[in-house]
């Protein structure tokens, strides 16, 4: 039974790490700047693997040579100060090495690099919005209490800097490959999350504050993005695309796109022709 | 009268022994007991009646992920309900209630050789709150719309608004439940802590306890400190809901129309909700740690390696878990700043964990180990609870957190470490103290069937599980539908998983069937079955008769370790042992 429970033991341990080498199912490949994360990801899968191995063939090993027999019996070792500090440090490391790679890159994602261009994305149940600073480079103020049927995203009505803003709805946004963004996140009814698992960086959209991460996504295609917040019954199937292409196609798009004033001069006029 | 040695210095009774009340009638016997014994086994019960319920639900979640579509009756709303009252049932009325309810009952009293718990009377109300609060939840089930389909963690505005399940009344009934359950743990919770400090019989210091005891004690701690920020949260989202107050909702526009709750900040709850849901997990990981310190000591013949050190590992332990809460909220829109110091605490708190780790192995180490059911269920505990620690570190480390957080990978570990874990040690202790409790032995063939699949099992459905997480599905989608980063295979693992569960589940008729058969044709156990050292096997009579100890409280003498001491006799020495006429050479007991 012990040589059982020991074998079986070895066979978890081996049929994991086989498991980890062999699994189809990993990190879908990578479309952003954030390769550090996967860098950490890879750093801990080492350092914990090798401790997770270690410890459970220790206890296979223990399993099986301090099985019980006829005439044995336990040492009566209640502890060993020194062991037990040498391990604390030793785990202390391990720690260490796991932390300050992390919290290095982590200070990485939460300094947004000077020349990222602004763009805000708008959830809702059950759809993504975008918007973009336009011309002069700076976002308008906005508020829920704006929002109504001619104003979807609830932009400041006379705020000149939002005026230019390029106001994007049908969920598809479209980036220009190798330049940084800032993703701003703005929620008018319940949490969501932003989610594109190439890009690996998201974030939550709460609502009552504005939320932000960074990214810059270094090759070009198709990427959809997920809701990743339970908001409700929907959830599911809150999906959106990003299109990265190059900066030729990435203009060709947005002359096509409209800004805040003129949606504004069309639902005027098409509600002075209702009258 | 009970020998009491001159030659060895036993501090004398702090106060005087305390009348115990006498049950009068078959009532106050069985049903509105104020025996800690019986209120033990009234817990355990219904924590394991509605943890059966939960048991189900996973079924039908499992059965939606496997095959999409296929079941008519699983529509997203009955997806959501499921998956959040599966998880409530499971973290907060089973575990919580089973751990400190249960074993807590059961186990503080006899072990500290104390007659009862030190408030009978408000711990016999305790279970019946208890239970109130289980019958609340469950008449969500029969109130329109349902109950709550907000997720576990009943995240405002959402879980308020219509688009979420059960928003009219089920939200409503969850939230009462759970103040009448936090209301009857404050009850019961003050009787473990009180019991641990005030009702030690003589001789048994703090440092003599054993670690079943440490664990449940600082457990129960934990939570009198920790529920009060969830009791808070429930009372403002239930004002949220009913009345109209913003404490949680901001200004918000649903479907075109402007609600009218404005200012309030969703990420408050989540603060609140978290600084409970953090100790939490440690509230049922800490009567786990303990208790399957004392099945690998017992099964091993050998003292807990490193005693101290264990008892302050998991003070440590307890007082870290209460500063690390933000790691469930990294992405969450809170200032990033945080994140730097929530990761740096939440690694930390990885090393007295570790600690606790390397001393269970090392208890084995050169130890005279026993492969009773109880130990196999302890080293089925220590490879699923090291892996799903590991997981954790992945998820503490902020930056890697973010593309992992609320995927599958999150669920792979929670389900490792806080569900498969300490199950098996709810089985181990089970198996261990089943004797004490009917005087029976449970089976052990069908014991060991019973851990081989579910070990193994348990181990299939989550291990692979972290990968889908790795692929970047999400959590709580009631399908993944179109999507193309996610590779064909994965609809093939999400069929192995949901095999393997549906297989974990049906075996647990092979314990249910021992737990019952036992009872009645169990062999006969007497006193010690498993010749253990600490008190609640040194009872006069076995099932423990009311006031435990008969006459005369029992002396302690020595810690509740002395397995394999040198020169003695018998490879143990129970605590009540006084210390042999020619002294002993023991190392380095206290």
């Amino acid at each position: 039974m012990a040589l059982a429970l020991a074998t079986i033991l070895v066979l978890i341990v081996l049929g994991s790490a086989l498991f980890h080498v062999l699994s189809p199912w990993w990190l879908t490949p990578i479309a952003s700047n954030w390769g550090y994360i996967d860098g950490t990801v890879v750093l801990t899968f080492w350092i914990t693997g090798v401790c997770y191995i270690a410890i459970i063939l220790f206890m296979a090993y223990c399993v099986f040579r301090f099985r019980h027999g006829p005439g044995r019996r336990a040492e009566y070792q209640p502890e060993n100060t020194r062991l037990e500090w040498t391990l604390a440090i030793a785990t202390t490391a391990a720690v260490v090495a796991l932390l300050g790679p992390g919290l290095f890159v982590w200070y990485q994602f939460v300094s947004v690099p000077g020349e990222a261009v602004a763009v805000e994305v708008v959830g809702q149940q059950w759809q993504w919005s975008f918007r973009l600073p336009g011309k002069d480079g700076r976002l308008g103020l906005s508020a829920p209490g704006y929002i109504s049927a001619d104003n979807p995203l609830g932009l400041k009505p006379n705020d000149a800097d939002g005026q230019d803003d390029v106001v994007i709805e049908g969920g598809e946004l479209h980036l220009s490959v190798g330049k940084p963004v800032k993703v701003l996140l703005r929620s008018i009814d319940v949490i969501h999350d932003f989610y594109v698992p190439e890009f690996r960086a998201k974030m939550d959209l709460m609502p009552g504050l504005e939320s932000y991460f960074w990214f810059t996504p270094n090759r070009t295609g198709k990427f959809e993005i997920l809701c990743a917040a339970f908001c409700g019954v929907g959830h599911p199937q809150m999906r959106g695309t990003i299109v990265v292409e190059t900066e030729g196609d990435y203009q060709e798009w947005l002359k096509k796109q409209h800004t805040f004033a003129e949606l504004s001069t069309h639902a005027r006029k098409v509600s002075l022709t209702r009258q | 009268m009970v020998d009491i040695r001159a030659d060895v210095a036993i501090p004398a009774a702090e106060v005087p022994d305390v009348e115990l009340y006498h049950p009068k009638s078959w009532i106050t016997k069985y049903i509105f007991c104020q025996d800690a014994k019986v209120i033990a086994i009234q817990y355990s019960m219904t924590a394991i009646g509605i943890g059966l319920v939960a048991l189900v639900l996973s079924w039908l979640i499992r059965l939606q992920l496997a095959f999409p579509g296929t079941f008519s009756f699983i529509t997203p709303d009955n997806y959501y309900q499921f998956i959040t009252m599966h998880g409530m049932i499971m973290v907060i009325y089973l575990l919580t209630a089973l751990f400190l309810g249960g074993f807590g009952n059961y186990l503080i009293p006899l072990m500290v050789g104390a007659r009862d718990m030190v408030f009978p009377y408000v711990n016999m109300l305790s279970y019946w709150v208890y239970l109130l609060a289980v019958l609340v939840l469950v008449s969500s089930y029969f109130v329109p719309g349902g109950p709550t389909g907000a997720g576990w963690t009943l995240y405002p505005p959402q879980a308020i608004l219509p688009g979420t399940p059960g928003r009219d009344w089920g939200i409503i009934l969850m939230l009462i439940s759970l103040i009448l359950f936090i209301i009857g743990f404050t009850m019961g919770g003050l009787n473990y802590v009180v019991t641990v400090l005030q009702g030690r019989t003589r001789g048994m210091t703090m440092m003599r306890l054993p670690l079943t005891v440490w664990g449940i004690f600082s457990a129960t701690v934990l939570a009198l400190l920790a529920f009060p920020a969830l009791f808070v949260a429930c009372v403002m989202l239930l004002l949220d809901r009913v009345l109209g107050s913003s404490f949680f909702m901001p200004a918000i526009v649903q479907a075109g129309e402007h609600l009218k709750y404005e200012g309030g900040s969703p990420i408050l709850f989540q603060h609140l909700f978290w600084f409970f849901g953090h100790p939490e997990v440690y509230i049922v990981a800490l009567p786990a740690f303990g208790i399957v310190s004392d099945l690998i000591s017992t099964h091993a013949r050998k003292n807990i390696f490193g005693y101290r050190m264990m008892v302050w590992a998991i003070v440590a332990i307890a007082i870290l878990s209460f500063v690390v809460w933000g790691h469930h909220m990294y992405i969450s829109g809170m200032n990033p700043g945080f994140g730097f110091f929530f990761a740096t605490s939440t690694l930390v708190i990885a090393v007295p964990t570790a600690i606790k780790v390397y001393n269970w192995v090392l208890t084995l180490w050169r130890g005279d180990i026993h492969l009773t059911v109880p130990m196999l269920f302890a080293i089925g505990f220590i490879v699923t609870f090291v892996n799903g620690g590991i997981t954790g570190l992945f998820l503490g480390n902020v930056i890697v957190d973010v593309p992992l957080s609320t995927t599958m990978f999150v669920v792979a570990h929670f389900h490792m470490v806080m569900g498969i874990a300490p199950i098996l040690v709810v089985f181990g202790g089970i198996y261990q103290w089943y004797p004490k409790i009917t005087g029976r032995m449970l089976n052990e063939t069908l014991g060991q069937i019973h851990f081989w699949i579910t070990f193994l099992g348990a181990y299939a459905i989550y291990f692979p599980m972290h990968y889908l997480g790795f692929v970047g599905v999400p959590r709580r989608y009631y399908e993944l539908g179109e999507a193309a980063f996610v590779p064909p295979s994965a609809a093939a693992l999400n069929v192995f998983i949901t095999i393997a569960a549906l297989t974990v589940g049906a075996a647990q008729i092979i314990f249910f069937f021992n737990v019952i058969w036992s009872f009645y044709r169990g062999k006969i156990a007497g006193s010690n079955p498993w010749k253990a050292t600490t008190l609640e096997w040194q009872t006069p009579e076995t099932p423990p008769g009311h006031g435990n100890w008969g006459r005369d409280l029992p002396i302690v003498y020595r810690w509740a370790y002395d397995y394999s001491v040198p020169g003695a006799d018998e490879d143990f020495l129970t605590q009540n042992q006084p210390p042999a006429r020619k002294p002993l050479r023991q190392a380095g007991s206290v």
